[in-house]
């Protein structure tokens, strides 16, 4: 039996590796799209200072998506390294969208970034533009199918599992595509990361404009970031609905965590805003309610009724009563000593033998669990609340004050007066930070959300990773935490000294504060 | 859909087209970058190296990520168990390909000569950390790794990190770095000229050669130290994968057998004595095209041969044999071995298509005249 120890250090690194690769994932996705952009205009005015727009924020852009390359290597590492048993039991499926990514949207974009950086010499002006947007179409691709992936995680449609192989197998293609939970999540995702790229722009361009530098350069990116940004906030607040209703569907645990529900409501329910939950005592304190709310949005329904934590953990503790069943005849089958009846009786209760692996993590013989064990169990099957809840209330709050800076901004962009509106500049520069903060919160919501599971319904966590020490782990997060410490400082320090440099940083003559950057002999 | 049976031999075939386009592509940069503190000088001699691949490493790159993703989708117990069995050593490579993005993106960055030395031996690690730790776990697979498998099929490392780097499989890193170097000396050849290309050249005979030598002394201690494989129980290609289903003996001479059943075969290794001598008498010659192409052929030869022994073992155990993954047993279902064809049957084409368009659009010599001209954007 795995030791818990190994599970939290395998989760910790996992989470620890994955928020910071998505640090840079959203600038990258949202940037390569404002180069196109900005490229656009280029190709169709012939004017220069579009050119050197799209070189400059393409430097920024290459300084993060450096870090972006290196840190994505380290999540296709680590399924294999740390989570062998999840690898085995869903690399049939999971595999698949990971090793497609690669073939049709990574090399995409990995092989025109390079041309994008070096090709403005030796392409056409228009084969440049294309390579452009070659590359944001990419990575927009390794999105899509990254997020299949994810979305298989959370609604594990088409597939089942095979006791001959001992592991889930896929049954069909098309539904593991066209699942809805990872199109309400790509939809999303790709919407945070243009908030991301448009707040990026329009901050640095604020602060050359609070500043006085070059103040046409800034004013023409700052346009771009408002209107781009505008339609992404829009975007990324419908779809992110889009994304809830998903959950209310295939997730009911993970809602009930984030809205704090320990008891069902009569339909329509009402939508906490604000509550202090005491995940101990299982009760919110000080809530703020507003009535008909959550019943509204979730089901889009007046009569649906959304199950609270009580119902939940009932129906699980259920589901793991016949999981027990699937699990001894699991090993029956395995065993080869099942009959015909026993071999048919799998086959109706395995869609529950996920909730009895649950009962692993207090008895390696589910057959010996007790009474006690079930209900520890079903109250497992829900996330902690506290944290899920104010997570996504976070988030939602930011996503909201991101729809109301862009839509300032592109309002007095319409009329031309935004670089006399300094505290409108100023609220863009300082506000930068937060998109990031806003995406990773999301990420917190949709894969804490998603605990006690790997692949929600079908695999435990506690029974995911590889068999690895403890030692070894200590060591491997050690190490982790020592080379992205160090490239995080450096990339901080490119950023800023590019970032403070701005154009001047392209040695064109054209723009005021050029430095010398000739080579070191 | 074609059956089970001749897809689990295309996926082994497209799993080894993998493992080439990751040596031939990713393989001559990792070679640049170890040749890089040496073979450049000076500052503005090291960007020309530098530049030779700035636009394509990238994608070569991904030659790479896309064989692990192949390998998790097409074989995932051998993608379980060999990442977390050989974890440290996966870790190792991990965190010398750190170096290689930032290294090529940060390193012209910053006008200090520290900065850009330190990076500079970023990229040599970068490239010759990986390229050595891939030939020792293929001594080790080819010695078979102590691991077996729980009744659930959790697959359970019982070796150790310093048990890998036994003699045979340093013996065997040592071919694969010298592979790699060499492809990447060829290259450098190609894309640079005056001294830069002659101590290319140089480093292209030495590497050479001692590819050869070392790949020589690999085979035969193969063929008269190493103990093969081979499964004795009945086997049926198109069942349903379990890889405790069958018995496996330990025999000596057992990787000679697949040659010694169809010896065609023994063109493999063929091609890659043939290949590297080719490749090291046109580096002589001057004429680094041919090399390139040269030590491109070494490389099929050298990673086939390796194959062709083992079939249809990829990984087996020496600690309980029966649990060694094979072609058969260790692979995806039906469907997902079909459907991943055809992704891989249409995407290759399409890759290679564009990244042949790329490098002919980016051909020429990188020149120190380029760098000073181009100090601001270049690498």
């Amino acid at each position: 039996m795995i030791s818990e120890t190994v599970v939290d250090l395998s989760r910790l690194q996992f989470a620890a590796t994955a928020f910071y690769h998505f640090l840079f994932v959203p600038l990258t996705l949202g940037l390569s799209f404002l180069l196109a952009i900005m490229e656009t205009v280029y190709v169709m005015t012939g004017k220069e200072i579009y050119r050197d727009m799209t070189k400059f924020w393409g430097k920024l852009f290459g300084i993060n998506f450096a870090l972006g390359v290196t840190t994505g290597i380290t999540m296709e590492f680590q399924f294999g390294t740390n989570w062998a048993y999840y690898s085995h039991y869903v690399g049939d499926i999971f595999g698949a969208p990971l090793a497609i990514e690669g073939l049709m949207a990574f090399f995409l974009e990995s092989t025109f970034i390079g041309l994008f950086f070096f090709g403005w010499e030796k392409l056409s002006k228009r084969e440049h533009l294309v390579i452009t947007y070659l590359t944001a179409i990419g990575s927009n691709l390794s999105a899509v199918w990254i997020l299949i992936a994810n979305g298989w995680m959370q609604n594990p449609v088409g597939s089942e599992f095979s006791y001959v192989t001992m592991r889930m197998e896929m049954t069909s293609f098309w539904e593991l595509l066209f699942n809805p939970a990872a199109q309400a999540k790509f939809v999303h995702t790709v919407s945070a990361g243009y908030v991301t790229g448009s707040l990026f722009v329009l901050g640095i361009s604020s602060w050359y404009l609070l500043k006085g530098r070059h103040v046409e350069f800034a004013k023409r990116s700052f346009r771009i970031a408002a209107a781009f940004g505008f339609a992404s906030a829009c975007s990324v607040i419908v779809l992110g609905d889009e994304s809830g209703y998903a959950v209310t569907e295939h997730q009911q645990t993970k809602l009930a965590a984030m809205e704090g529900m320990w008891k069902t409501e009569e339909a329509p329910a009402p939508f906490t805003l604000f509550a202090l939950p005491d995940d101990a005592r299982r009760e919110n304190h000080a809530e703020v309610k507003i009535p008909y709310a959550l019943g509204l949005i979730a089901t889009r329904s007046t009569d649906k009724v959304v199950p609270g934590i009580d119902q939940l953990e009932a129906r699980a503790a259920e589901r793991i009563r016949q999981g027990m069943e699937a699990v001894q005849l699991l090993e029956l089958l395995r065993a080869g000593k099942a009959d015909e009846a026993q071999r048919a009786r799998f086959e109706q209760v395995k869609d529950d033998l996920g909730y009895g692996l649950l009962l692993k993590k207090y008895s390696e013989d589910v057959s010996l669990a007790t009474p006690e064990m079930i209900a520890q169990a079903a109250r497992d099957s829900i996330p902690p609340v506290a944290p899920m809840f104010w997570t996504f209330r976070l988030m939602v709050a930011l996503g909201f004050s991101f729809f109301l800076l862009f839509a300032l901004s592109f309002w007095y962009s319409a009329k031309n007066t935004f670089q006399e509106q300094r505290w409108l500049l100023r609220w863009a520069l300082w506000f930068i930070p937060m998109p990031w903060i806003a995406s990773e919160m999301g990420w917190f919501v949709a894969e804490f959300g998603r605990q006690p599971w790997t692949i929600y319904g079908v695999l435990p966590t506690q029974l995911s990773t590889s068999t690895l020490t403890a030692g070894s782990l200590y060591g491997s997060l050690a190490g982790f935490l020592f080379f992205y410490t160090g490239l995080l400082v450096v990339e901080m320090y490119l950023m800023f000294k590019y970032a403070r440099l701005g154009p001047a940083s392209l040695g064109t003559g054209r723009y005021e504060g050029e430095t010398d950057l000739k080579p070191a002999q | 859909m074609l059956d089970y049976e001749t897809l689990k031999i295309i996926w082994w075939l497209l799993v080894g087209v993998l493992l080439l386009g990751f040596a031939v592509m990713d393989g001559h940069d990792m070679g640049v970058g170890t040749l890089l503190p040496f073979v450049g000088r000076t500052d503005v001699e090291r960007r020309v190296v530098i530049n030779t691949v700035g636009p394509h490493w990238d994608g070569n790159q991904v030659w790479f990520i896309t064989g692990g993703g192949a390998i998790f989708a097409a074989w995932p117990l051998v993608y379980a168990t060999a990442f977390s069995g050989f974890y440290w050593a996966m870790l190792a490579v991990l965190w010398a390909l750190f170096f290689r993005p930032v290294g090529f993106d940060y390193r012209s960055k910053v006008n200090s000569p520290v900065w850009r030395s330190a990076w500079d031996w970023g990229l040599f690690v970068g490239g010759a950390v990986p390229a050595l730790i891939f030939g020792v776990a293929f001594g080790n697979l080819l010695q078979g790794v102590p691991f077996h498998f729980l009744d659930n099929l959790m697959p359970v490392y019982t070796g150790s990190f310093w048990g890998l780097l036994n003699p045979f499989a340093l013996l065997a890193g040592v071919v694969s770095l010298s592979m790699l170097t060499f492809h990447g000396a060829n290259y450098l050849m190609i894309r640079t000229e005056g001294e830069i290309q002659e101590r290319a050249r140089k480093a292209a005979l030495i590497f050479g050669s001692v590819m050869l030598l070392a790949f020589a002394l690999a085979g035969v201690w193969v063929s008269l130290g190493i103990k093969g494989y081979v499964i004795t129980s009945a086997v049926d290609p198109a069942a349903l994968p379990n890889p405790l289903d069958k018995t496996v003996s330990i025999q000596a001479g057992a990787w000679l057998a697949n040659f010694k059943a169809h010896p065609l075969l023994w063109l493999v290794p063929g091609v890659a004595f043939g290949g590297g001598l080719l490749a090291l008498f046109m580096a002589a010659r001057r004429y680094p095209v041919l090399a390139f192409i040269g030590s491109g052929l070494a490389e099929l030869g050298i990673i086939g041969t390796a194959g062709v022994a083992m079939f249809p073992f990829v990984m087996p155990s020496s600690s309980d044999p029966r649990s060694s993954l094979t072609v058969w047993d260790s692979v995806s279902s039906h469907l997902t071995l079909g459907v991943m064809f055809w992704a891989a049957l249409i995407f290759t084409p399409i890759v290679i298509a564009y990244t042949s368009w790329a490098y002919r659009k980016m051909a020429g010599k990188v020149t120190t005249a380029f760098i000073e001209a181009n100090d601001r954007s270049a690498y």
